[in-house]
This record gives structure tokens, C-alpha cells and sequence, in this order.
């Protein structure tokens, strides 16, 4: 047998101290198996008592070869898989693959398919929020709002099940527009949630927004200037509540995203209780978008005028939307056969993985969990 | 021997103090039984209350309303593998739980009841209680220590650390309760459990309203350092799950690992008891000054056995709204049996010479439950408190408010 890999790289024990009691550093392993680092992420802490010397992210428990397994399969066929990157926000990675394709192909979806894309993709963003709540104050400690969201998030899913049959991993969208026209009552079904879930976010707020301890767990914790951010590419609501007013939908809008009137809520300390903050914004600008495109929806095709045989052109092409948890990007080389010669995805949860030791040096144990939380990764997508 | 046996039945006084090692043996049983039962009980509340403030049911299956799934659970327990991990240090791994259980568990000794139902009446009751409750810190370091594993390591360190600080608020909001017994005509205080409700008996007021807002403010700082104390949430960082998976009894399982749940349990339910003892007036009828009379008494006696009738009521409601099935007959079944069991009980409690004994019980259990409730509350409303803002808490905030109320208590009792 031979000698399992250590890790260890830059974490070295310091020399112990033995001036005034005999102390040494510790070193401890949170995962793969643990309850709050939300799926098999192993961190490896050096600590000082409790306090956080260093930390080395050890991923790739959970890799698939996504990227690999798109290099054997038609574009039309990889649609599925990238569904199961992250799981919690199947709809948005369906649009950037879709888009991605459709710009290599450059075919235009039609006005009333962009719309449903963005319809489908606002209410995702709004179920992945919900999800990142709760576990996120779960991992804090309070146990209520996780049952709260996810009762909400069950709304979600049933329009979503009731629109494309699947819940989680939708594949809701084809490259060229969407397969499925809107059932009857969608719109109802969706101007009803509209007004059912403003209410349940004012209940989160109330638990959780002027709640003295949420408040000091999260003031201050896993602060990350918005410098570090755009050094390390860091996207998606972390890099907003820094201050940076990036947004993809407003920088390089996408889909339908230009003709809808919606704010980029940003933050100011860069810490926990902002990036909270600007999620819980998010929520609520995402419903301000999902009411305009539900109340403009244009009639007409779904469906751009797409060959059989998706065969594009010799060439290359990026494109990036923003996701849930960030800018997600696929970068798509093409060498005229009807398989995609190298798929590259940039993930967000995987490139915002990489502020965690920034964020967590120097504070305490328990403020781990928290930026794990509040970074809102989801390991499907890190490990690809 | 009968004779020793009923020379007691006659006194006026708690079986300790008469000597009569019979009736404290049977004392001891019941208690220690009841406590037993309690925590079964509670444990099946707090599940089943957790789940309604989150929107969920609860244990369901086991028996009607999941009421057998404490039954259930223990047994599990009880019949799982006995695990010592190979690098642990295997006396003190064993002993650990031991110490908990048995600290927990000593400290009814001195809990009144009513004024003749407790064990014994130590002189230094009060001080007994907070002296054996601390020791269970240190079944928690023993236990973090003898499992020779990083997580436990942290989790008693932290357990140790909060429990010692907030037993230090907890005692200043204590001997300013103590202060308030000495304000009668000989002017001496006293420690004894019973010493302290009898002097709010006779000083006509809960200590808690006490020279208002002093007695509250002193009240809540206790009430906020037993959650501390007992390791429950908003406080629960010791057992934090989502840090530490489970703190100083990560690598403990089966029946040790229900050791420590029932000395937990148990101890919430002392502290609670402590609290209700000091502040609250014990076994005390509400309004027993004025609401007085014969009609009144009558009407306050009455309250056992509706509160159990009304038990009943909510458990035949249950049995009404079963679903008519087959598969749910023995169930059903099952919990109209419940009822009835708790119906009979509640009509027991009618008759005159039970309800007189029962009346100081069956208070000093109803205001422990709220207590209990509150428990539960907390557990479903707050986030949990970082270890350097519980120590904040404990040592910047508690401290101080819980020290200036004592000295303001003590010039409030000269000046009134």
C-alpha cells in the first residue's frame, strides 16, 4: 500500500510554544464527511486554539468529468449533463450552455422563448437563494428558516414540474429556443407565486435580518475587499456586497435581460451580513424581473430555425450569464464535427471557493462555517 | 417495622429530615423515576413541538403521534453496538457519562416538590445544587479528553470554558435571591430550598417582582445562564453540530452516548426546577394572597385534574380525527386508551384527599414546564453565539448587570 497524499503543503505546524503553557498548533480535518460543508468539500485547518491559522481546500470528491464526457457526446446531448453541475440551479447552467451554442451556431432565440428562459431562470435564481438560506442559517445555528425556505422553494418545483415534468435537473431549454411551450395557467401559476412569496421573505427578514445574534455571527466575518475579489475572480453576489456593481445581466445582458427595468443590489463591508443582504435583495429584484417578463410575454415561436444535425462552424466561443452564485462560463471549441471538441465551464462556486482561506485567516472556527455558507457553493459544480 | 414505616406519615417535614430511611429510599425511586419519565416525555416534546414551529410533524410512526418514539429510541440505544474507539483512553471514556449522569441526577435530592415533598432539606440547599450541577463540567472534559480526537477536544474545551463563566452570573443572580430572604423581622436569610419558597410565602411575593425591576432583571440573568449552563441553544456550542459534528461526545454511541442525553435532559429540567424554586415561588398556588378563601382554594385545587382531563380532551380529539383505516385500527386504538388512562387520572385527582397532596406537585411541575417550553422556543428561534461572543456575553454583560443587582438589592433591603 502506499503512503496516502498529504496535503500539507503550506500548512506546516509552527514550533510548539512551550514559553508559558506546552501549546501546539492543531491540525483538523472538516470533511469530506461533515455536516456544513455542504456536500464532500475537505478543508484542512491549521488552528491555534481556535483560532483559524490556514486552510487548504481539498476538492474532487465528487468529480463526474463533465467537461470530458461532453468531448463524446453531440452538443444536443450534453444538454442534459450540465444540468447535474449544480444541481440547485439546473435552469441557469442550461441557459449559458444553450446560449454558448446557439452563439457558435449564431442562431437568435425567438423573442417568447427568451422570455420563458428568463421566467424559468429568475425563478431558479430565487429557489437557489431560498436553498442557500436555509442551509447557510442552518450552519449558524438557527434551524426554523431551512423548513421556511424550502416550503417556498416547493412552489418553485411544482412550475417547474408542471412546465418541463422534471424538478431538480429540469433540461428545460434546447439549443435554438425551448422544446416546450408554456402549459395553460403557467402565467397564472406564476403571477400566483408572485404574490405568495414577497410575504415569506419579509417572515425570513423577520427571523433573521435584526436578530442580535445573526447579526454579530455574520458583521465582520469572512470580510473580502472588492481588490481581492476581482484578484482572485471572484463573481456573483460575494463579489457585489464588496461594492462592486458587476452584474452580468446589466454588463453584457443576455437573453431578455436588457429590456427589463431591475436594480444590482450591492453591499458595502464585504462581509457576511452584506452578502446576506444582497441575496435577500436579490430575491426580491429577481420577482421585480419575473412580473415584467410574465406581464410583457410576447406570442410567437419557440423555436429558432436550428438544423437537425447541430454541426457548427470551426471556431471557438465564450460565453458567460450570470448564475445564482456567480458568472458562469462555458467556453466551446468547435472543429466542424457534430461533437464540441473541448468544452470548458468556469464555474462560479469553484473559482469563489478559492477566497475561503482570505476570508478565514485569522478568524475563528465557527466563522468557517459561516463563509462556507455564506460563498454558496455547491460541490456538484466545484468538482464538475 | 410498620410502626417506622408510618411514624413518618404523620410529620410535617421532608423524609431527611425525619431520618426515616424508608420513605426516603421511596422518595428517591419516585423521584429519580419520575425525572426518568420526564425526560422521555420531554424528549418526545421537544420533537414534536420543533417540528410544529417548522412546519413539519414529527415522530409519527411509532404509536399514535409518535408517542411511543422515546420507547423506540431508547431501546435502539440500548441494543447498539458498544464502541470504545482503539486510541481512547478506555476508564475515563467509560466513566465520563457516569459523572454527568450522576450529577445531574444528585442535585433532586434537594429539590422541593412541596414543602414536604422533597428528599431532604439541606440547610445549604442552594449551594448544594450549584455545587454538584458544576461538576458535570467535568465529565465533559473527561469525556472530550479520554476520546483522544480533535473535535471532542475543541468541543470540551469550549464546553468547559462557557460552562465555568456563566456559573459565575449565575450565582451573583443567586445569592441576590438568597439576599431577598433575609429581609424578614430576625433579619437571617436562608440557603434551604424550601427555606427560600417559605420566605416568599411569608414576604407575600414572587422574589421575581421582588424590589421591581430588581428581582426581573436578576431572574432573566439566570434564566439567560442556564441555557449557558446546560449547553442548549442559543448556548449550544459544546454539542454545535454543524461545527463540531457533536462536540465532546462525537465518538461516543449507543448507551453511553443516552447517558449523556438523559444527564442533559435531566440537568434542564434542574436548573428549571432551581429557577422556579428562587423566583417564581416554588410550589406556590398562584395568587395565594389574594385569592383567598375556601372558594378559591376549591377552584385552584380543581386545576390537576382538569389540566389532565384537558389532556385527555386533546388526545381524544386525536383519536376522532384518525384516519378510518385499517391500517391505522391498533393505533387508534392505542391513543383512545391514552386518553382514557390520562382521563382516569384527571378524575383521580378530584377526589379530596389526593388533590390536597397533589396541589404543590402538580404547580411546581406546571411552572417547570413553561420553563421547559421555553426551552424548546429558544431552540427554534436563535441562531447559536460565536465562542468569543458567548464569552463576551458571559463576562462583559452578565457578570456585571447580575454583580450591580446584587448591590443594589442588598441597598434596597436596608433602605426598605
Amino acid at each position: 500500500m502506499t503512503e496516502p497524499t498529504t496535503y500539507l503543503s503550506h500548512l506546516e505546524l509552527g514550533e510548539p510554544d512551550k514559553t508559558y503553557l506546552d501549546t501546539n498548533e492543531l491540525i483538523i480535518n472538516m470533511g469530506p464527511q461533515h455536516p456544513a460543508t455542504h456536500g464532500v468539500l475537505r478543508v484542512i485547518l491549521k488552528l491555534d486554539g481556535e483560532k483559524v491559522l490556514g486552510t487548504e481546500c481539498v476538492i474532487g470528491y465528487l468529480h463526474r468529468g463533465v467537461e470530458k464526457i461532453a468531448e463524446h457526446r453531440t452538443y444536443a446531448m450534453f444538454n442534459p449533463y450540465v444540468d447535474r453541475m449544480d444541481y440547485v440551479a439546473a435552469v441557469s447552467n442550461g441557459l449559458g450552455y444553450c446560449e454558448a451554442v446557439e452563439k457558435l451556431l449564431n442562431v437568435e432565440a425567438p423573442p417568447r422563448a427568451k422570455y420563458i428562459r428568463v421566467i424559468l431562470t429568475e425563478l431558479n435564481r430565487l429557489a437557489s437563494h431560498q436553498l442557500w438560506l436555509g442551509t447557510h442559517a442552518l450552519d449558524i445555528g438557527a434551524m426554523t428558516p431551512l423548513f421556511y425556505t424550502f416550503r417556498d422553494r416547493e412552489e418553485i418545483l411544482k412550475i417547474f414540474e408542471r412546465y418541463c415534468g422534471a424538478r431538480l435537473t429540469t433540461h428545460a431549454f434546447r439549443i435554438g429556443g425551448c422544446l416546450y411551450e408554456t402549459y395553460d395557467g403557467f402565467e397564472n401559476d406564476v403571477k400566483k407565486f408572485l404574490d405568495f412569496v414577497p410575504p415569506k421573505i419579509d417572515e425570513y427578514e423577520e427571523l433573521l435580518t435584526t436578530n442580535r445574534i445573526w447579526v454579530e455571527r455574520t458583521r465582520n466575518v469572512g470580510k473580502i475587499s472588492a481588490e481581492d475579489c476581482k484578484a482572485l475572480g471572484v463573481t456573483g453576489p460575494v463579489l457585489r456586497a464588496s461594492g462592486v456593481k458587476w452584474d452580468l445581466r446589466k454588463a453584457q445582458p443576455y437573453a431578455a435581460y436588457s429590456e427589463f427595468d431591475f436594480e444590482i443590489p450591492t453591499g458595502v463591508n464585504g462581509d457576511t451580513y452584506d452578502r446576506y443582504i444582497v441575496r435577500m435583495q436579490e430575491m426580491r429584484q429577481s420577482l421585480r424581473i419575473i412580473r415584467q417578463a410574465v406581464e410583457r410575454i410576447p406570442d410567437g415561436p419557440i423555436m429558432a430555425k436550428v438544423p437537425k444535425v447541430i454541426k457548427p462552424p470551426v471556431g471557438e466561443v465564450y460565453h458567460s450569464i450570470e448564475a445564482p452564485k456567480g458568472e458562469l462560463g462555458y467556453f466551446i471549441v468547435s472543429d466542424g464535427s457534430t461533437q464540441p471538441y473541448r468544452v470548458r465551464v468556469r464555474p462560479p462556486s469553484f473559482v469563489n471557493l478559492q477566497a475561503l482561506d482570505i476570508m478565514v485567516r485569522g478568524q475563528l472556527v465557527a466563522d468557517v462555517i459561516a463563509v462556507i455558507g455564506t460563498l454558496d457553493i455547491v460541490l456538484g459544480e466545484v468538482d464538475r | 417495622m410498620l410502626d417506622y414505616i408510618t411514624s413518618y406519615l404523620g410529620m410535617n417535614t421532608t423524609p431527611g429530615q425525619a431520618g426515616n430511611v424508608f420513605w426516603v429510599l421511596v422518595y428517591i425511586l419516585v423521584v429519580f423515576g419520575g425525572v426518568s419519565v420526564a425526560v422521555m416525555a420531554m424528549n418526545w416534546l421537544e420533537r414534536k413541538a420543533l417540528a410544529h414551529f417548522q412546519i413539519r410533524l414529527g415522530p409519527m410512526r411509532v404509536g399514535p403521534h409518535g408517542l411511543l418514539q422515546p420507547i423506540a429510541d431508547a431501546v435502539k440505544l440500548l441494543t447498539k453496538e458498544d464502541i470504545i474507539p482503539a486510541e481512547a483512553d478506555k476508564f475515563v471514556f467509560w466513566i465520563a457519562p457516569l459523572i454527568i449522569l450522576c450529577a445531574s441526577f444528585t442535585v433532586y435530592i434537594v429539590i422541593p416538590f412541596g414543602p414536604t415533598h422533597a428528599i431532604t432539606d439541606l440547610n445549604i440547599g442552594i449551594l448544594f445544587m450549584l455545587g454538584v450541577s458544576s461538576l458535570s463540567v467535568l465529565g465533559v472534559v473527561m469525556a472530550g479528553w479520554a476520546s483522544n480526537s480533535h473535535y471532542p477536544l475543541i468541543g470540551s474545551l469550549r464546553s468547559s470554558a462557557q460552562m465555568i463563566s456563566y456559573e459565575i452570573a449565575m450565582g451573583m443572580a443567586v445569592v441576590s435571591a438568597v439576599l431577598m430572604t433575609s429581609l424578614n423581622k430576625s433579619g437571617t436569610g436562608t440557603l434551604s430550598m424550601i427555606g427560600i419558597v417559605q420566605a416568599q410565602q411569608q414576604q407575600q411575593i414572587w422574589f421575581l417582582f421582588k424590589f421591581f425591576p430588581l428581582g426581573l432583571i436578576a431572574f432573566v440573568i439566570f434564566a439567560i445562564a442556564m441555557v449557558a449552563e446546560t449547553n442548549r441553544a442559543p448556548f449550544d456550542l459544546p454539542e454545535a453540530e454543524s461545527e463540531l459534528t457533536a462536540g465532546f461526545h462525537t465518538e461516543y454511541s449507543g448507551l453511553r452516548w443516552s447517558l449523556f442525553m438523559l444527564g442533559e435532559y435531566a440537568a434542564m429540567i434542574a436548573v428549571s426546577s432551581i429557577a422556579v424554586t428562587l423566583w417564581v415561588g416554588g410550589w406556590m398556588r398562584p395568587f395565594p394572597n389574594t385569592l383567598t378563601g375556601d372558594t378559591w382554594d376549591l377552584v385552584f385545587s380543581l386545576f390537576p385534574g382538569l389540566t389532565f382531563l384537558g389532556l385527555a380532551l386533546i388526545a381524544f380529539i386525536g383519536v376522532v380525527r384518525m384516519p378510518k383505516h385499517p391500517y391505522f385500527r391498533i393505533q387508534t386504538i392505542g391513543l383512545a386508551g391514552f386518553a382514557a388512562v390520562l382521563a382516569l387520572i384527571g378524575l383521580l385527582l378530584f377526589a379530596p384527599p389526593v388533590r390536597d397532596r397533589i396541589q404543590d406537585i402538580f404547580w411546581f411541575i406546571a411552572k417547570v414546564a413553561v420553563f421547559m417550553y421555553m426551552y424548546i422556543w429558544y431552540r427554534a428561534t436563535f441562531p447559536r453565539y460565536r465562542f468569543d461572543q458567548l464569552m463576551k456575553v458571559g463576562w462583559k454583560v452578565l457578570l456585571p448587570i447580575a454583580i450591580g443587582v446584587l448591590i443594589l438589592t442588598a441597598i434596597a433591603g436596608v433602605l426598605f
